[in-house]
């Protein structure tokens, strides 16, 4: 018994967080649970029964497959643009002194200390007055990729602050051209804040319901589908695909890893790697 | 001359986007909330009297919104630091998957999520029945009820708590711990003198990262409260798209985003801003 209860206060801090965990894992098992329900009505609220009807039919809804195919395009869309120049302006930030410096940063960190309405409404008011754009998956596409462009600029940054500029130095004295050194030493390494950053804005595009919700026209999305038919009750099939978009993006991420971890091993063998690899976390301190 | 060009061709094209999609359409908003006419023939007239007129109208909302969004912030926090924590220190191995296990509520679609607590909350559930037996659901029910909300925007948030205060902790060289230790500090002084202190730019990231979006919220609200839990968000988003009020919404708009500045910019010089500015202070 004394036992237990020294464990337990040894452990409380683990405790904690493991209940957390389960905390935010109860509505995916809930989700995934009711995606096997089969509802009497049209509110898939309470549980039924048991079938596996929902997850043969997952496809059978044509309005939410085409919101489904409108969703997956805007988000690779405004993923791939905000990827790209959230990381140019990431490297400005990082490797240049300049004029505007701070503004450039002011104007990065604003849009994140916005709230989403104000966001939404000042661009639908923007579109309604200058009235040459018509709402729908362009304004979309405009909105994803603005608050998008933050969020890759933070994470990238973050990657090339802990960043040992030796490595480029080194490359520099063996020969390398600036490009070549960009290439070969600088956008490998911090690869892995891009992805990660391509990962975070790809999540926000395809989950953004607020921003879209204002500026979608008659385009639906995915969650512009799910807030419409909340009102006369979502089908069974809404969990099923929400489950599917979830497993793939499992996998993905899993991917991810998997390969992050076999390009380390392979640089790892490197001896001069091995000899760099305790230096970034003082260098960080340090500068 | 090349290094003097360099910085603004790489900052061009963002910086572009973000002026012209994101401060040009503040200025139309603050434009839009000073109009006045009715539906169809809105005109400019620098019509300030939209600005006390919202106010007076929707100023239970306002000052629920900060209610809430603070509540679900202090939830968040409390509930993340020590997950956080364990992510860092404890997790040995399992960290990967723990990690994964916070990120993951993102990969199913935020109003799903939103959903699901709508049947964990429902009045027949296990949950409910069980805050009913301890006395924290009067009258056995939870959902349509402020407590609801809370809880919902505090689960929803959550990651945004978790992921910079683990970013934080990460980072602490565990040296300084172990040097804490070595001078004889018990496992409580090491905590609030050093682990604390050198968390602290994560702590507050987390805090900004989780109430900003939550004062702002509406799908919260909509899904799990009742009409007596409606958010400013709620207001804005029906006076826009359902009654076409568009300089009410947009004055309301304009009163949300500076009352966020101002409680953002205060706290900042109380905690410091080493988390937003980013390299500045490293």
């Amino acid at each position: 018994m004394d036992g237990a209860w020294r464990w337990l206060r040894e452990h409380a801090v683990q405790i904690v967080g493991v209940l957390v965990v389960l905390y935010m894992l109860i509505p995916i098992a809930v989700i995934f649970g009711f995606s096997f329900n089969d509802p009497a009505g049209r509110y898939n609220f309470t549980w039924v029964g048991f079938t596996t009807e929902h997850w043969s039919n997952a496809f059978g809804i044509p309005e939410l497959n085409e919101a489904l195919v409108t969703s997956l395009k805007l988000a690779v869309l405004a993923t791939v643009i905000s990827t790209v120049i959230g990381t140019l302006m990431a490297l400005a930030l990082v490797r240049y002194e300049f004029f505007g410096r701070r503004a450039a940063n002011f104007l990065i960190v604003i849009p994140m200390a916005t709230p989403e309405v104000v966001m939404g409404s000042a661009l639908l008011s923007f579109f309604l007055l200058i009235g040459s754009f018509s709402l729908g998956f362009q304004t979309l596409l405009i909105a994803h990729v603005m608050f998008c462009i933050s969020f890759v600029v933070v994470v990238v940054r973050s990657r090339l602050i802990g960043f040992d500029r030796n490595l480029e130095e080194a490359a520099k004295d063996l020969g390398a051209s600036p490009f070549e050194t960009f290439r070969l030493v600088t956008l490998p390494l911090i690869m892995p804040g891009i992805f990660g950053a391509a990962m975070l804005a790809f999540a926000l595009s395809i989950d953004d319901f607020v921003i879209s919700n204002f500026n979608s026209g008659t385009t639906v999305t995915f969650p512009l589908y799910i807030f419409g038919a909340a009102q006369r009750g979502i089908p069974v099939e809404v969990n099923v695909i929400a489950m599917i978009l979830f497993f793939f993006t499992c996998a993905a991420m899993g991917f991810a890893t998997w390969q992050q971890r076999r390009a380390e091993k392979l640089t790892s063998v490197r001896p001069e790697q091995e000899a760099g690899a305790g230096v970034p976390a003082g260098a960080a301190v340090a500068t | 001359m090349r290094r003097r060009v360099a910085p603004y061709f790489l900052l061009g094209p963002g910086a572009a986007w973000l002026l012209l999609f994101f401060v040009i359409p503040l200025y139309y908003l603050g434009r839009l909330s000073l109009n006045s006419g009715v539906f169809g023939s809105y005109e400019f007239s620098w019509h300030w009297e939209n600005y006390g007129d919202a106010l007076q109208l929707y100023d239970t909302q306002f000052v629920r919104s900060f209610v809430y969004a603070g509540l679900a912030t202090l939830f968040a926090l409390l509930l993340a630091y020590p997950l956080a924590y364990t992510i860092a220190f404890k997790a040995g191995r399992w960290r990967n998957v723990l990690l994964f296990a916070v990120v993951a509520p993102f990969f199913t679609t935020y109003l799903i999520r939103t959903l699901a607590w709508e049947t964990i909350l429902s009045d027949q559930s296990p949950v409910v029945n069980v805050l009913d037996a301890v006395g924290l659901a009067p009258e056995g029910h939870v959902l349509a009820t402020g407590g609801a909300v809370i809880a919902g925007l505090t689960y929803n948030f959550l990651p945004f708590m978790v992921l910079p205060i683990y970013a934080s902790l990460e980072r602490i060289d565990v040296r300084l711990i172990e040097a804490g230790k070595d001078l004889y500090a018990s496992a409580a002084q090491t905590f609030f003198r050093v682990t604390l202190p050198l968390s602290a730019p994560g702590v507050v990231a987390g805090t900004l990262l989780t109430f900003i979006p939550a004062s702002g919220d509406y799908v919260n609200a909509q899904f799990l409260g009742s009409a007596s839990n409606q958010m400013i968000g709620n207001v804005i988003q029906s006076l826009y798209l359902k009654q076409s009020d568009y300089p009410a919404a947009a004055a309301l708009s304009f009163v949300l985003m500076a009352a966020i500045l101002i409680l953002v910019l205060v706290y900042i010089r109380f905690a410091g801003s080493e988390s937003l500015m980013g390299e500045e202070a490293v």
